[in-house]
């Protein structure tokens, strides 16, 4: 936790946030360019993730929610700062399924479980077992057009899952998506988050989608990127995303996340 | 992780409702492929290109009936098909083709096995492609034909200067086309592959050059074009009689004796074996490789 920033109490207390965080990210700044002409991403963000907890990271563009997660994904490095993450490489989902298509639903599974290290034989039912996980049991053999955009994500979930690490980041990977699939995948996150017991690093730029699915929503600034507000949401799951709940607190972080918007339109 | 405990059992009272909603927006968006029947597949693939060489079978009969040249100059259809049949009663025919196609694919195996770690290294190390890559691609526009008098002078008339022009044609089009496949593959695709700790030899092998299949199909489409026409070129300049008979020393042969009908030959011989390679072997893998990756929209 980033004390100063966090607005609730609650996260203090929770008991999971005794032990060692999944993931610590610690005063974290990015910019890219030169020196001198350099661009100011992230400015020191600090932000811990407790093991099994969901955060959303919601901003509006150029807040570099997604650098951040690619910073945490080790795909890049941070200018200054350190981002541990304790379980080893994280599992990412992107917006786009990223899913090879020169290989079948099944095969895209078993390539990240071989390069994950399982051995040969145990590929095939592994793959089949994440597939039936995602409702996708009979999908071996399905090559990637074949299948809807919400098959896509719900494999590139079950591909994620492949990489066997317990921390999954999500890089708007619903944006894509129509409202009712979208809904639905809301509903398979949940489900599968609470019986893998993951922990999940969502980033977001919609505000709803951020507290259906969250325990907590931690708010970005823009231009540079800052915790701006920390919110805990304690609504019980499984929520829908258009129950009063949802909506009555959507409503005050995006009142919120207007105001950090605006401040960018003065001079 | 307090809130976690009590979720799984209010989860699954949920499950039924949401897993019957996906299963039937599963089963209203999944895309639907069907085979075309083979008629089908005939009537629209096969009859247009037969029906376009009839006509030109008959433009060409007509041309000869109504006497435009003289016949030493345009002999007619049924002229070049007896002359085809005099090279089959002789039992040349097979002989002819033959040394020309196993010339043919071996020096494009040979242009193959060389072109693509030169492509492997243009196209994944900066200085090596700041440096060769704008040669690699000139040369693509260098007619191989142009090679014939150095390879010549540098290894005789023999088999070596023709595996040499055939190499200087093709292997900058494999080459090439490798360079361009890699960088066409998307960087989505580099990315998901590292996150998934695919680096090194696994990620060459396992997301790099899948990903590069279709663009290097390409090229060693191309490259086998170029290797067909520099050795045809090389065939036409260079004689020796420890050459042997290929296409193009039978096409130069019936120019010498003023056999036009056999020139005719030589040249429908000479398109009929390139049209070939590409239709029975680099056609089907193409198809094969696009219609996998949903890049083939036939159906539409």
């Amino acid at each position: 936790m980033s004390p100063a920033l966090t607005t609730s109490e609650d996260a203090l207390d929770d008991g999971a946030l005794a032990g060692s965080p999944a993931v610590r990210i610690s005063h974290v700044h990015k910019s890219f360019g030169r020196a001198g002409a350099a661009t100011h991403v992230l400015d020191d963000i600090t932000l811990d993730v407790a093991p099994g907890e969901f955060v959303t990271l919601l901003g509006a563009s150029g807040c570099g929610k997604s650098t951040l997660l690619n910073l945490v994904a080790g795909l890049d490095k941070p200018s200054s700062g350190t981002i541990e993450v304790p379980g080893g490489r994280p599992s990412l989902m992107f917006q786009e399924h990223a899913l090879f298509p020169w290989l079948t639903a099944g095969k895209n599974i078993e390539l990240a479980l071989r390069l994950n290290g399982v051995p040969r034989p145990e590929r095939r039912a592994e793959a089949e077992r994440l597939l039936e996980l995602v409702r996708l049991g009979g999908s071996y053999g399905k090559r990637v057009h074949e299948l809807s955009g919400g098959m896509r994500q719900r494999v590139a979930m079950a591909r994620a899952l492949a990489q066997g690490s317990s921390v999954l980041l999500m890089d708007e990977p619903f944006a894509a998506l129509d409202a009712i699939t979208r809904d639905v995948l809301h509903d398979e996150i949940t489900r599968i988050w609470a019986a893998q017991k993951l922990t999940v690093l969502f980033v977001t730029h919609n505000v709803r989608e951020a507290v259906r699915l969250a325990q907590r929503v931690v708010l970005l600034s823009s231009r540079p990127g800052r915790v701006a507000r920390e919110w805990q949401i304690d609504l019980p799951q499984p929520r829908r995303i258009e129950s009063a709940g949802v909506a009555d607190l959507s409503i005050e972080i995006t009142e919120e996340l207007r105001g950090e918007i605006r401040r960018h339109g003065k001079h | 992780m307090a809130s976690t405990d009590t979720a799984p059992s209010v989860h699954e009272a949920q499950v039924p409702d949401s897993a019957s909603v996906e299963a039937g927006l599963d089963a209203l968006e999944a895309v639907q492929t069907q085979g075309t029947p083979l008629s089908e597949v005939l009537r629209t693939k096969a009859l247009p290109p037969l029906i376009a060489l009839l006509l030109v079978l008959a433009l060409w009969q007509g041309a000869f009936a109504l006497e435009l040249t003289s016949s030493y100059k345009l002999p007619s259809p049924g002229m070049v098909w007896s002359s085809l049949v005099d090279l089959w009663q002789a039992g040349t025919l097979f002989s002819i083709v033959w040394t020309s196609v196993w010339r043919g694919v071996a020096g494009f195996l040979a242009a193959v096995a060389i072109g693509t770690p030169i492509g492997l290294l243009v196209a994944r190390v900066k200085p090596v492609r700041t440096a060769v890559g704008p040669i690699l691609a000139g040369l693509q526009s260098l007619p191989s034909v142009a090679w014939v008098p150095a390879a010549v002078i540098w290894l005789g008339i023999n088999n070596s200067m023709m595996y040499a022009v055939i190499l200087l044609g093709a292997v900058p089009s494999v080459a090439n086309g490798l360079v361009s496949g890699i960088d066409q593959v998307p960087p989505l695709f580099l990315r998901a592959g590292r996150t998934l700790g695919a680096t090194g030899l696994a990620n060459a092998r396992h997301i790099l050059l899948p990903g590069a299949l279709p663009g290097y199909l390409a090229g060693l489409k191309q490259g086998w074009a170029f290797s067909w026409r520099s050795l045809m070129a090389a065939e036409l300049v260079a004689a020796s009689p420890d050459l042997g008979l290929g296409l193009g020393r039978y096409l130069e042969n019936q120019r010498e004796s003023a056999d036009m009908s056999g020139v005719l030959l030589g040249i429908i011989l000479i398109l009929i074996v390139g049209m070939a390679i590409d239709l029975l072997l680099f056609a089907p893998i193409e198809r094969r490789v696009l219609r996998n990756r949903g890049l083939l929209t036939t159906n539409r």
